[in-house]
C-alpha cells in the first residue's frame, strides 16, 4: 500500500471516530451560568461532550417542535413543570425508563408516564417584615386575602410563571370558584400595582413600602450573597403558609428527553448525572434551589428558611391550568 | 427603461424577507373567538391605549430632542461643539432594557437618591412624593432617552445638506433666524425628522424588555402573555398583526404627511453654510442645553453600570468573555453589511419602478423593525425548518440520503432574523438620503450612456456615503443590543454580550449582568465613533 493511501485509510478512520465521538445536545430553559459548571463536570466525568443552546423554555419547545424528526436536541430542561407539560402534550418528548431516576426522586416530582423528571424544587413562601408583623398573624396563603392585609402586600406581576403557578396549584386545591373569590381579595391587598422581579418586592417589604412579599427562596438567597442587597435580604423572615393544611406552594426544574434525540443513551446518562448527591448539592449551593433527592444535605442559607411541609399537587396539572390561572388574575385586575 | 435583471432580482429578495412577517399575518386565517372574547373583555383596551400612549411620547420627545440637539450642534458654533456632536450619539449604545434596570437602581425607594433623601430630610416611606419610575411616563422617557439619536442623526445630515443659499434666501425675503428654522429649514428636514421618530416609534412598539420590567401592560406584554402563559401560539400571532396594522398606519400617516414635499438638494453645495458664532455664556448655556441627553441618557446610566461592574471584575479576563465580545462584534458587523447593501438595492429599486409589485413587499418586510423580535424569530424559524425538513425527505425518498436541518441553527438563520427585524432602520435612512437626490443627476448619468445599475454604483452610492453610514451604524448597534432573535435562533454553544447580560438581568442579578451591559456599550461606542468622524469627513468633503 502507498503512503498516500496509508494516509486517506487512517484520515479516514479518524473522521468517522471523531464523528462518533459521543455527545450531547442539550436545550436548557436554565440560563448557561446555572447548568455550564454542571455539564462541564459531566463531561469531564465521563468523555461526553455537551452542547448547550439556553433560552426562554417556550422558545426552545417551539424550536423543537418547528424542526420536527431532524431536530438535534436530545435533552429539554425547563424551569418549570409546565412547560414540560406542554412539551409532552405537543408530542416532543419519549419516555424513559430507568430505575435510577424513579428510585431518586420522589413520585410527585416526576411525570407518571416518564416523560420528564423534577431535579430541583423552588418554593415560594410568604416573607414578611419583623416588627411589622408577627409570625402568629400570618396562615395561609387565601388569608392574604383578607381585608386586613390592605396595602400591606408587594407581589410581581401576573405576566410571572411563578404567580401563574401559584394560582394554578391554588384551582386544583381549592376550585376555580374559590380561587376566583380569594385573587379578587387578594389583589385588594396590594400597597403598589405589581412591577419588578422577586427581588424588588423583598426591596420594597424592606425600604417599607410593604408588609409582605411574595417571593421565590432562591431570590432571597441570592439577595445574601451580592453585597448591594444584603441589607434588604436582612430586612426580612420567611414564613412557611398552609402548614397545617395542604403545605407551602412549589414548583420543580426538571427535564425530559426529546422525542427524536440522536443521542438517547448519553441524554439519559445526563439526567441520571443530575439526579446523583454531588450535582444535587450543586444547586442548593450555587443557586439555593431545594434538592429532590431525600437525603442530600442543604446548604446552609436553605437551612436558615427552615424546614417546610411541601404541597403535594400532581404537578403536571399545573401545565394544563395555566391558561386559566391566567384568565382568572386577568378577571381579578392583576396587572 | 429599467434592468429586468436587476428589478427581478430585487423583487425575489424583498418576497424572501417578506415571509417572515407573512407568516405572522397568515395566523389571522384561523379565528379565535373564545380567546378574543376573554382579551376583549378584561385587557385588550389597556394593551391597544398602552402602546399607542407610549409610541406617541416617545415619537414626540425623540422628534423635540433629537430636532433641537440636530439644530445647535448644524447651526452654532460654541464651546465644545466638536465633542458634544458625537457625545450625543451615545445613548443609543446603551439597550433600553439595561437602562430602565439602571434607572430603577437609582430612583427606587430602596435606591441611593430616595434613601439619601430621607436621611437629610428624616423622612420615611408616605412622608413625601417621588415620581414613579416603573411607570408609563417611565418607560416613554427610558425609550426617548435611547431613542433620540435616530433623529438627531438623520436631522443633522438633513440640516447640514441643506446648501448655504437656502439660508441666504431666506435672509433676503427678511426672516429672521427664527422664522427661518419654523419655516423654511424644518420644512425642508421635516421628511428626514419624520423618519427617525418613525423608527423610534416602531422600536417603542416592538419593546418588551422595558415595558415588561416596569409593569405597563401593552401589545408586547400581552403577546407573550398569550403565547407563553395561555400556550397559545396562534393568539400570539393574531396579536402581532394587530399589531403590524398599527405599523401600517403609522407609515402610511408619514408618507401621507409628506405627499407634496419634494425637496432636492443640488449635488453640488454652491456655498458652505457657516455656523454662527455663539459666544460666552450663551454658548456655555446650549453646551449644557446638549449636553444633558447625554448626561441622562448616557452619563448616569454607564455610571451606575460601572459601579456594579467594579464589584464583578474577575469576570472579565476569563477566555469565554472575549469569545463572547468577537461573537457580538462579527455578528453586528456582517448583519449590517448585509442590510444595509439589500436596503440601497431596494431604495434604488424602487426608484427606478416604483411598481406595487416591488414596493409591497419591500414594505412588508420592512414591518419588521415593530415586531418584538421573538415574533420574527418564530417567521423566520418556520418556514427556514419546514424547507430544511422537506429537502430531507426529499433527499431521502431519492436518494436515501438524510440531509438533517441545512440552515436552521446556523448564523444564516439568525443574519436573515436579524436583516428583516432591521431591514427598516437601514431602508429609512437610505431612502431618506435618496430622496435630496435629483432626478435629474439620474436622467443626466443615463443620457451619458450609464447603465441603471452604473448610476447607482457611480453617482448615487458615493453621494449617499453619509445616509449609508448612518444605516451601517444604526443596523451595527441594533444588532449588538439584540436579544430575543439571538437566543432563539443561535446555533450550539453560541453567546453574545446581549445574551450573557441579559440572562443574568433577567435572573435579578443587576451586578452580574453589568459588564456584560458595559461591553455592549462599548463595543457600540467605536462606530459611533468611526462613523462619526466619517460622516464629518464626507461632509466636508462634499463642499
Amino acid at each position: 500500500m502507498k503512503f498516500w493511501q496509508k494516509s486517506l485509510i487512517t484520515a479516514a478512520f479518524t473522521t468517522a471516530a471523531m464523528a462518533q465521538a459521543a455527545e450531547v445536545n442539550v436545550y436548557s430553559g436554565r440560563q448557561e451560568e446555572l447548568i455550564k459548571p454542571m455539564l462541564d463536570q459531566f463531561s469531564k466525568d465521563t468523555g461526553i461532550k455537551v452542547n448547550l443552546i439556553t433560552g426562554k423554555p417556550d422558545e426552545l419547545i417551539s424550536r423543537m417542535q418547528s424542526e420536527g424528526r431532524n431536530s438535534p436536541a436530545d435533552l429539554l430542561i425547563s424551569t418549570d413543570v409546565g412547560r414540560l407539560h406542554r412539551a409532552e402534550v405537543q408530542g416532543l418528548l419519549q419516555p424513559v425508563d430507568s430505575k435510577v431516576l424513579t428510585d431518586a426522586i420522589p413520585a410527585h416530582l416526576r411525570d407518571p408516564k416518564q416523560q420528564w423528571f423534577g431535579l430541583t424544587k423552588r418554593a415560594r413562601p410568604i416573607m414578611y417584615v419583623p416588627g411589622k408583623v408577627k409570625p402568629e398573624q400570618l396562615s395561609t396563603i387565601e388569608d392574604l386575602a383578607d381585608p386586613k392585609w390592605k396595602g400591606k402586600i408587594c407581589v410581581r406581576s401576573s405576566d410571572n410563571i411563578y404567580n401563574q403557578s401559584m394560582v394554578a396549584a391554588l384551582i386544583t386545591q381549592i376550585g376555580e370558584e374559590k380561587t376566583q373569590a380569594w385573587a379578587n381579595g387578594f389583589v385588594k391587598n396590594f400597597a403598589q400595582p405589581p412591577k419588578g422581579g422577586d427581588r424588588d418586592q423583598i426591596k420594597a417589604a424592606a425600604a417599607g413600602v410593604c408588609d409582605i412579599a411574595i417571593a421565590n427562596t432562591y431570590y432571597l438567597g441570592g439577595m445574601f450573597d451580592d453585597a448591594s442587597d444584603k441589607a434588604a435580604a436582612e430586612a426580612v423572615k420567611v414564613f412557611w403558609p398552609n402548614q397545617q393544611d395542604r403545605g407551602a406552594h412549589i414548583n420543580i426544574s426538571g427535564a425530559g428527553v426529546a422525542k427524536y434525540a440522536p443521542n438517547k443513551a448519553e441524554a439519559i446518562k445526563l439526567l441520571e448525572y443530575m439526579v446523583k448527591p454531588q450535582s444535587q448539592s450543586w444547586y442548593a449551593v450555587t443557586n439555593h434551589e431545594y434538592p429532590v433527592v431525600a437525603d442530600v444535605k442543604w446548604s446552609q442559607r436553605l437551612e436558615s428558611f427552615g424546614q417546610f411541609k411541601a404541597e403535594q399537587v400532581q404537578l403536571s396539572t399545573l401545565g394544563e391550568l395555566n391558561a386559566k390561572a391566567i384568565q382568572v388574575m386577568d378577571k381579578a385586575g392583576w396587572k | 427603461m429599467t434592468s429586468p435583471l436587476f428589478s427581478r432580482t430585487v423583487t425575489l429578495l424583498a418576497l424572501l424577507l417578506a415571509v417572515p412577517v407573512l407568516v405572522i399575518l397568515g395566523s389571522l386565517v384561523t379565528p379565535q373567538p373564545e380567546l378574543w372574547t376573554h382579551l376583549l373583555d378584561t385587557v385588550l383596551a389597556d394593551y391597544v391605549i398602552n402602546s399607542l400612549v407610549l409610541a406617541l411620547g416617545v415619537g414626540v420627545f425623540t422628534a423635540a430632542i433629537g430636532t433641537f440637539t440636530a439644530w445647535t450642534v448644524a447651526r452654532y458654533q460654541f464651546v465644545g461643539r466638536t465633542l458634544v456632536q458625537w457625545l450625543l450619539l451615545l445613548p443609543m449604545a446603551i439597550p433600553a432594557y439595561i437602562m430602565a434596570y439602571s434607572y430603577t437602581g437609582l430612583l427606587d425607594f430602596a435606591g441611593p437618591v430616595q434613601s439619601q433623601l430621607r436621611l437629610w430630610f428624616h423622612w420615611s416611606y408616605g412622608d413625601y412624593y417621588f415620581p414613579e419610575i416603573r411607570s408609563l411616563p417611565g418607560a416613554i422617557l427610558m425609550l426617548s432617552l435611547v431613542l433620540y439619536p435616530y433623529v438627531y442623526m438623520l436631522a443633522r445630515t438633513a440640516f447640514r445638506q441643506q446648501s448655504g443659499s437656502l439660508l441666504e434666501a431666506s435672509r433676503t425675503l427678511g426672516l429672521t433666524p427664527r422664522q427661518h428654522f419654523w419655516r423654511v429649514a424644518l420644512p425642508v428636514a421635516r421628511p428626514a425628522i419624520l423618519t427617525g421618530a418613525a423608527l423610534a416609534m416602531m422600536e417603542a412598539l416592538a419593546d418588551y424588555g422595558t415595558v415588561q420590567y416596569f409593569g405597563v401592560t401593552t401589545f408586547t406584554t400581552g403577546i407573550f402573555r398569550t403565547w407563553f402563559g395561555m400556550g397559545n401560539q396562534l393568539g400570539a400571532a393574531q396579536l402581532s398583526a394587530l399589531l403590524c396594522s398599527f405599523v401600517l398606519l403609522l407609515l402610511y400617516l408619514e408618507q401621507w404627511s409628506r405627499r407634496k414635499l419634494k425637496f432636492y438638494q443640488q449635488g453640488q453645495k454652491q456655498q458652505e453654510q457657516s455656523r454662527q458664532p455663539v459666544q460666552g455664556g450663551a454658548g456655555v448655556r446650549l453646551l449644557l442645553l446638549c449636553l444633558s441627553p447625554v448626561i441622562f441618557g448616557f452619563l448616569l446610566p454607564a455610571l451606575q453600570l460601572v459601579g456594579w461592574a467594579l464589584e464583578r471584575l474577575e469576570q472579565l479576563w476569563s477566555a469565554d468573555f472575549i469569545q463572547l465580545l468577537i461573537n457580538s462584534f462579527s455578528l453586528a458587523a456582517l448583519t449590517a453589511v448585509v442590510t444595509a447593501s439589500l436596503a440601497i438595492c431596494f431604495a434604488y429599486a424602487k426608484r427606478l419602478s416604483g411598481h406595487w409589485s416591488l414596493v409591497l413587499p419591500v414594505r412588508v418586510a420592512a414591518m419588521g423593525y415593530a415586531l418584538p423580535g421573538t415574533v420574527i424569530a418564530i417567521g423566520v424559524m418556520i418556514p427556514l425548518a419546514a424547507l430544511d425538513n422537506s429537502i430531507d425527505l426529499w433527499a431521502e425518498q431519492q436518494f436515501g440520503i438524510r440531509t438533517g436541518l441545512l440552515l436552521s441553527g446556523t448564523l444564516v438563520a439568525l443574519v436573515l432574523a436579524y436583516t428583516v427585524r432591521f431591514m427598516a432602520v437601514a431602508l429609512h435612512s437610505v431612502e431618506a438620503g435618496l430622496m435630496q437626490i435629483t432626478p435629474s443627476m439620474d436622467n443626466a448619468a443615463r443620457s451619458l450612456g450609464e447603465s441603471p445599475v452604473g448610476v447607482l454604483r457611480r453617482v448615487h452610492v458615493p453621494l449617499l456615503r453619509a445616509s449609508v453610514l448612518s444605516a451601517l451604524l444604526l443596523v451595527f448597534v441594533d444588532v449588538l443590543k439584540e436579544l430575543p432573535a439571538t437566543l432563539l435562533l443561535r446555533p450550539f454553544n453560541f453567546n453574545t454580550l446581549s445574551v450573557r447580560s441579559y440572562e443574568l438581568a433577567s435572573d435579578e442579578r443587576l451586578a452580574d449582568a453589568a459588564l456584560p451591559a458595559l461591553a455592549i456599550v462599548l463595543i457600540g461606542l467605536i462606530p459611533v465613533i468611526l462613523l462619526s468622524r466619517a460622516l464629518d469627513r464626507s461632509n466636508r468633503g462634499a463642499t
